[in-house]
């Protein structure tokens, strides 16, 4: 059992969870992930390692809740306990490499959770690091004050303009590079229809680009191969092989349908976990 | 001595009714009773050459405990397997006993051998459902040992390390006990409360059981020997699924038959009080013809579907255990023997539509003894199918290997172990299928049994 020790609400559906997990933190890396399981009943599901604390032994998650299990993991409360809670999975992100180097990171979303301390990292190890972060729109704004202060420069951006400056992190990107700066590579990390489009960009003017995948699998140490995906026309396992891979060779296309393999249960999940909710608040 | 059985066939085993079982999870084979145990104990020999042992990988003293079943000394007759067998309730029920035991016995020459497998399930059964005697938990010895993995090679060197007073802490990667016994062998071949019960016997013999930690990612071999382990058995199993390479094999439907036994045995997708959703297929093809597909294919007939095994070879080849494939026919699963996939076919929005196969025919043996299937030109179909498991075997987890300077492998990827399971890394022993590729629960165990030992001698030649 794996104590939270600090729950925060950092925009309308995303959670910051503080959990007590020495053996992860003492050996987890940025890019890494964990996968929990929130209760008996649970499912497992992988989630990428925010941040951590080794001499206090604590890993933060941040999740959006999107399903009935990311749900269930919001209700808990500081003090409770997630049943399982097991990593470090995967490999850290390369940092080191972009010392002296200029690079642009770009986070969609919830991805800026992930995108923030890879930034952070690659700034630290003595990269230039220009960070743009897209949202949907001004409400659900996260991370900002962590993301400035973990690059050169920011750029909010939202797709209908209530914060920041209005249009896509491509849109950004692109404008940047036309005005003539020049990135070594552009790391991208959020939905995959967004990491689709900054590999097509970043393909036509050939900047090395590197995704993080966080595909559907189950037990994250190369066992299920539920998480395969097309890299350069070869099956990789996203979880022993990645998650981060060369985002021109991605067959993105592939791996958005693959997402969707259990949308249909996952709906349902949903609904059902919504009306149970709905039922014990109307009892009180 | 009561009056010998000379009946030519094994003492019947009741089972559900076929076309009930097909529908639920709940256990096939129910188990002998008192009566048809003894029954069957009858047709023992006694014979004093004991060929049946020489075909145990443990030695279980087999013609000793069927005399103590046939005088009624159920727990007696328990005991005596239990002084070689650490999981009998396990064995009695998975071992391939026609290629081991069974296949020695003279009573096979003429008529079917006596049900060895079947009366060292009722001992255990009877043991468990009777005895009231806790395990002993003997004085530590103070020298610490890990065991990694926690399947059928880990269960029996920790029980066996824990019972020569050493201090075992096992380490698992799941959330739970038991390696393929709960995430690979379903509910109705192996009910998961005897693994519970093996897994708690340990605990209360004193093993420290921790899950959730990956050897090789939470901690390292290295970290244990610095935490003051003395030596360390890796006993992680073969959990690397293959695949066939061929076209369509990442569209949506098609499973690695370890994800979808998992999700069905471990995650209990089945029972809809699981949050782990599962594909609820129509049609299915399952690839391959061992146990594994043979699970995969009965788990998928429960979950409503029809269900073919596509297999390269004849139906003589199968690799599987006999009654599996004789339970699978009965439930009513297709065999579509002397076929191989060619690809996989899916629709635009990516979901498995059916699946391409040539029909094969029999020619010279191989390396494995067993005649080479050869493609039959131009005799290409297609299977309509809306899900494709692929039980093509699996190999050992590169993690631990890729985090571990100095522990040599072969081409496979399996660990390098000697006959006494001795690595390359000195204190460091494996065995299982993490040293022979997929195999079975038994020899796993045998491993599990020989490392205990070598572990022993070398802590002690140490100390």
């Amino acid at each position: 059992m794996y104590k939270i020790l600090r729950r925060e609400t950092l925009s309308s559906n995303v959670v910051l969870m503080d959990v007590e997990a020495p053996m992860v933190a003492k050996k987890c890396l940025p890019g890494q992930f964990i996968i929990l399981r929130v209760n008996e009943e649970g499912e497992r599901i992988p989630l990428t390692i925010a941040h951590y604390d080794r001499e206090k032994g604590v890993v933060t998650i941040i999740f959006q809740t999107v399903g009935a299990t990311t749900m269930e993991l919001a209700e808990l409360k500081e003090g409770e306990y997630i049943h399982d809670f097991v990593g470090p999975l995967g490999n850290p992100s390369e940092t080191e490499e972009f010392k002296g180097k200029k690079v642009a990171v770009i986070g969609g979303g919830l991805g800026c959770a992930i995108a923030w301390p890879q930034a952070k990292a690659i700034h630290e190890a003595g990269g230039t690091v220009h960070m743009i972060a897209g949202f949907r729109t001004k409400e659900i704004v996260m991370l900002e004050e962590q993301m400035r202060e973990s690059c050169d420069e920011l750029f909010m951006m939202t797709d209908d303009g209530t914060y920041g400056e209005k249009g896509f992190v491509t849109n950004k990107l692109e404008s940047l590079i036309e005005s003539g700066e020049k990135y070594d590579a552009v790391i991208a990390i959020g939905p995959l229809v967004m990491m689709k489009f900054v590999c097509v960009l970043t393909k036509k003017y050939n900047i090395p680009t590197i995704v993080s995948m966080n595909p559907i699998m189950i037990d994250g140490t190369g066992m299920c191969g539920g998480c395969r995906l097309t890299v350069d026309g070869e099956t990789k396992f996203a979880c022993v092989d990645g998650p981060d891979f060369d985002g021109h060779k991605v067959d993105f296309d592939e791996t958005i349908r693959r997402s969707r393999m259990y949308a249909e249960q996952e709906a349902a999940a949903r609904e059902k976990h919504a009306c149970r909710m709905e039922g014990m608040n109307n009892g009180k | 001595m009561a009056n010998k059985n000379m009946s030519l066939e094994k003492t019947k085993m009741p089972e559900q009714a076929p076309d009930v079982r097909n529908k639920n999870f709940e256990e096939v084979a129910l188990g002998y009773t008192a009566e048809m145990a003894v029954e069957e104990a009858n047709r023992c020999l006694g014979c004093k050459n004991m060929p049946c042992v020489s075909g145990c990988p443990v030695n279980v003293q087999i013609p000793q405990f069927i005399a103590l079943v046939a005088e009624g000394k159920f727990e007696e007759g328990y005991q005596k397997i239990a002084e070689t067998s650490t999981l009998p309730a396990i064995c009695g029920r998975v071992c391939p006993q026609e290629n081991q035991c069974e296949g020695k016995c003279i009573r096979g020459i003429k008529g079917e051998s006596v049900a060895i497998g079947r009366l060292e399930r009722f001992c255990a059964d009877w043991h468990m459902a009777n005895s009231t005697e806790k395990p002993k938990k003997v004085p530590s010895n103070g020298h610490k040992v890990a065991v990694l993995g926690a399947g059928p090679a880990s269960l029996t060197c920790a029980s066996d390390l824990v019972q020569m007073g050493y201090d075992v802490t096992m380490l698992e990667a799941f959330h739970a006990a038991g390696g393929v016994l709960i995430y690979g062998i379903p509910e109705f071949r192996l009910p998961k409360a005897i693994v519970a019960k093996e897994v708690e016997n340990l605990e209360a013999m004193g093993v420290n059981i921790q899950t959730n930690v990956v050897v090789g990612k939470s901690v390292s071999i290295e970290d244990l020997k610095e935490e003051g382990y003395e030596a360390i058995f890796i006993g992680t199993g073969a959990g690397l699924p293959s695949f066939m390479g061929i076209e369509g094999e990442n569209l949506n439907g098609v499973f690695s038959a370890n994800e979808y036994l998992t999700r069905i045995n471990l995650m209990k997708a089945y029972d809809g009080k699981h949050d782990t959703p599962i594909f609820h297929a129509k049609k299915v093809a399952v690839v391959g013809g061992g146990n594994v597909a043979m699970d995969a294919a009965r788990c998928a007939k429960r979950m409503g579907a029809d269900v073919s095994i596509v297999y390269r070879r004849g139906l003589e080849e199968l690799p599987a255990r006999k009654e599996e494939v004789h339970h699978a026919m009965e439930e009513g699963i297709d065999f579509k023997v002397l076929n191989n996939p060619v690809k996989i076919l899916g629709n635009e929005e990516g979901w498995v539509t059916g699946m391409e196969v040539v029909k094969m025919e029999l020619g010279e043996p191989d390396a494995s003894g067993r005649r080479r299937p050869i493609p039959v030109e131009g005799s290409n179909y297609v299977l309509d199918v809306d899900c494709v498991i692929m039980a093509l075997g699996t190999s050992p987890n590169p993690i631990l290997k890729k985090s571990t300077n100095g522990l040599e492998t072969n081409k496979k990827g399996c660990i390098t172990a000697d006959e006494n399971g001795k690595t390359s890394l000195e204190g460091v022993y494996a065995g299982g299928d993490a040293v022979t590729g997929a195999a079975t629960v038994i020899l796993a165990m045998g491993a599990g049994k020989t490392a205990a030992k070598s572990i022993d001698e070398y802590i002690k030649s140490k100390n």
